[in-house]
């Protein structure tokens, strides 16, 4: 059985002008565009490239702030101390087996969750869209907590419920450790953002013609079937875009990892060691390029996907 | 649908629900928690005090949770403002008029979205120090806009593309002026997109943590994440778990609101923005 999909409808878009001759309505209204959309668009270059062409710059300099005299140009040995040293190579692996954990996690759960919400009986829907918003809205700060706390040695309940399990008793440590650590900061993350997910999969799955769905159940097709062969390549523009926003959110993770483990137990991610070098250290040289070396690793991320994967973000949004 | 299946269904719902708010309950059974009660071991409290809330909005550690609560509220709120401002522009121009850059806005805005905030912190860290912005409103305002603006762009033009523009034109026919077209049909049409784009916008800014801590050092800016992700109690002698669980509780408390009140709206401006076919 080959993959069913429906051959993309052609969008019209309405040209105000025909090709060739630029009209003077055309030019008017290209003035007018950028007028309206030119701040925005200034403002999004600031705040970023601004930003980061000064992280350039400044990864070049032997620089501290509590030393500011002794400023010096220095090249590239930042760079080289970086990438020469351990540290960064367990926090850039620490930052993918977060990404890869939670990613492949949050798809695969998203997934489920997607299937139920399609299907619901619309007298309950409400209720469970509202809840399903409610990890996606607080703030992951407190998420952070709410795991930490439950874990926690002290405070925790999950050493008392879940003594039955072999390994876990009432004096078991979760952030004694580099990989229980993580598994709890996984958890978290899971928890808070599986829902983004569900939704953008929701969005996907009712844009599956029902009419290919019913073909198939017609030729005997089994659920299973259906699901590999009708369902997901037919929101394979959806999964797409999940799977890159998400990753290259979680290649950020910050935020649970300060506030779970401080980066004790080598659980330092990439954005972490960057905060620590600038903002604790203040090794501005340092923290610089440990920041220019992440941007980077994002730019690749973001530039395998949207080549090896072929994800066409304008098309995927009507936009092509 | 046979009952089974009714009954299967809300079992799964349930479920969901249970998995969502779990962790809410939680850390609200631990804000009601006493001091000598949180290693209790179990989720319940034995006995339910409102102790930790008097610490936090009345005691000892009111100087450091309040002040974040205005920061946060007043620092979020104006960000969310102009980004839907100049997003508003953008997304007009883009759901509207025909012109050469169209995707270059589009795909800057995706740029910036997924831009490592730790990137920017660290030089406007320095910047920052050298032009007084450090631990100012405004030192934050500005940043917040990298978090606030692209997403607004993406949400507000999908949402504007999908507004019936040619009734601007059906008024005019009617007789209406331009400033009565725009004003009646097409307002109303719009406005629902720039509510749900500023709710999603404030969501964001909200939710940020990493410019919060690094780019404040007192309460004269520190929001809440921040101030919580610091919080160590009155005293050292004392376990700031409960007190960090009622700030939590509390600035949870608007979110929750805001979910409640527009969920469906949340819904569609998060998937169209992301997915549309």
């Amino acid at each position: 059985m080959t993959q069913t999909t429906l051959p993309p409808v052609e969008k019209t878009q309405p040209k105000s002008a025909p090709h060739g001759t630029i009209s003077d309505r055309s030019r008017a209204e290209r003035k007018l565009g950028w007028m309206l959309a030119g701040p925005a668009f200034l403002v999004m270059l600031a705040v970023t490239a601004y930003p980061i062409a000064q992280a350039a710059y400044d990864s070049l300099f032997r620089y501290r702030l509590t030393d500011p005299d002794n400023r010096s140009f220095n090249g590239l040995s930042n760079y080289w101390v970086i990438l020469s040293d351990n540290l960064w190579w367990t926090a850039l692996g620490v930052t993918m087996l977060i990404t890869v954990i939670t990613v492949l996690v949050e798809l695969v759960l998203g997934f489920a969750l997607a299937m139920v919400m399609a299907k619901m009986l619309s007298s309950i829907r409400p209720v469970v869209r509202a809840a399903i918003l409610i990890p996606y809205a607080v703030i992951t700060v407190v998420s952070a907590f709410a795991w930490q706390f439950a874990f926690d040695i002290d405070t925790g309940f999950v050493n008392s419920w879940f003594a039955w399990i072999p390994g876990v008793s009432a004096d078991t440590d979760w952030f004694g450790g580099q990989g229980t650590s993580l598994l709890v900061i996984c958890l978290a993350e899971i928890w808070k953002t599986t829902p983004f997910i569900s939704l953008l999969l929701l969005a996907g799955l009712a844009q599956v013609p029902e009419v290919l769905q019913e073909a198939a159940k017609v030729d005997g097709a089994s659920w299973w079937q259906r699901l590999w062969k009708v369902t997901l390549p037919n929101m394979k523009a959806a999964i797409m875009v999940a799977l890159l926003f998400r990753t290259l959110d979680a290649f950020r993770v910050f935020d649970s990892i300060f506030i779970m483990t401080n980066g004790a137990n080598n659980t330092e991610s990439v954005s972490f060691l960057a905060y620590r070098q600038t903002i604790s250290r203040l090794e501005i040289g340092l923290g610089s390029a440990v920041s220019v070396l992440l941007f980077l690793c994002v730019v690749l991320l973001a530039g395998l996907f949207i080549k090896g994967f072929k994800v066409d973000l304008a098309s995927a949004r009507g936009e092509g | 649908m046979s009952r089974r299946e009714k009954t299967w269904w809300i079992v799964a719902g349930v479920a969901i629900l249970i998995y969502c708010l779990f962790p809410i309950a939680w850390i609200v059974s631990v804000s009601l928690k006493a001091p000598s009660d949180l290693t209790n071991g179990q989720f319940l409290p034995t006995n339910s005090t409102l102790v930790n809330y008097r610490e936090i909005l009345t005691g000892g550690s009111k100087d450091l949770f309040l002040p974040a609560l205005r920061n946060s509220f007043g620092i979020c709120l104006i960000a969310t403002a102009i980004s839907c401002l100049l997003a508003m522009f953008a997304a007009y121009a883009i759901a509207r008029l025909d012109f050469p850059g169209k995707k270059l806005i589009l795909s800057t805005a995706l740029v910036v979205a997924i831009f490592p905030v730790i990137s920017i912190v660290t030089p406007l860290f320095n910047v920052w120090r050298q032009i007084g912005l450090y631990d100012t409103w405004p030192g934050l305002i500005i940043p917040y806009l990298s978090l606030t603006l692209p997403i607004s762009i993406w949400t507000m033009s999908a949402f504007f593309r999908e507004i019936p523009w040619e009734m601007e034109q059906a008024a005019q026919v009617d007789g209406a002026t331009t400033w009565q077209a725009f004003r009646k049909v097409i307002v109303p049409l719009a406005a629902p997109g720039v509510f749900t784009t500023a709710i999603i916008a404030f969501f964001i800014a909200w939710n940020d943590f990493i410019y919060g801590i690094s780019l404040t050092s007192t309460d004269a800016a520190r929001p809440v994440p921040a101030a919580l992700g610091l919080f160590s109690g009155a005293s050292q002698f004392e376990n700031p778990t409960g007190p960090i669980a009622a700030a939590a509780v509390i600035v949870t408390i608007p979110v929750v609101v805001l979910v409640l009140l527009f969920q469906r709206r949340i819904v569609a401006g998060l998937t169209n923005g992301a997915v549309k076919g």
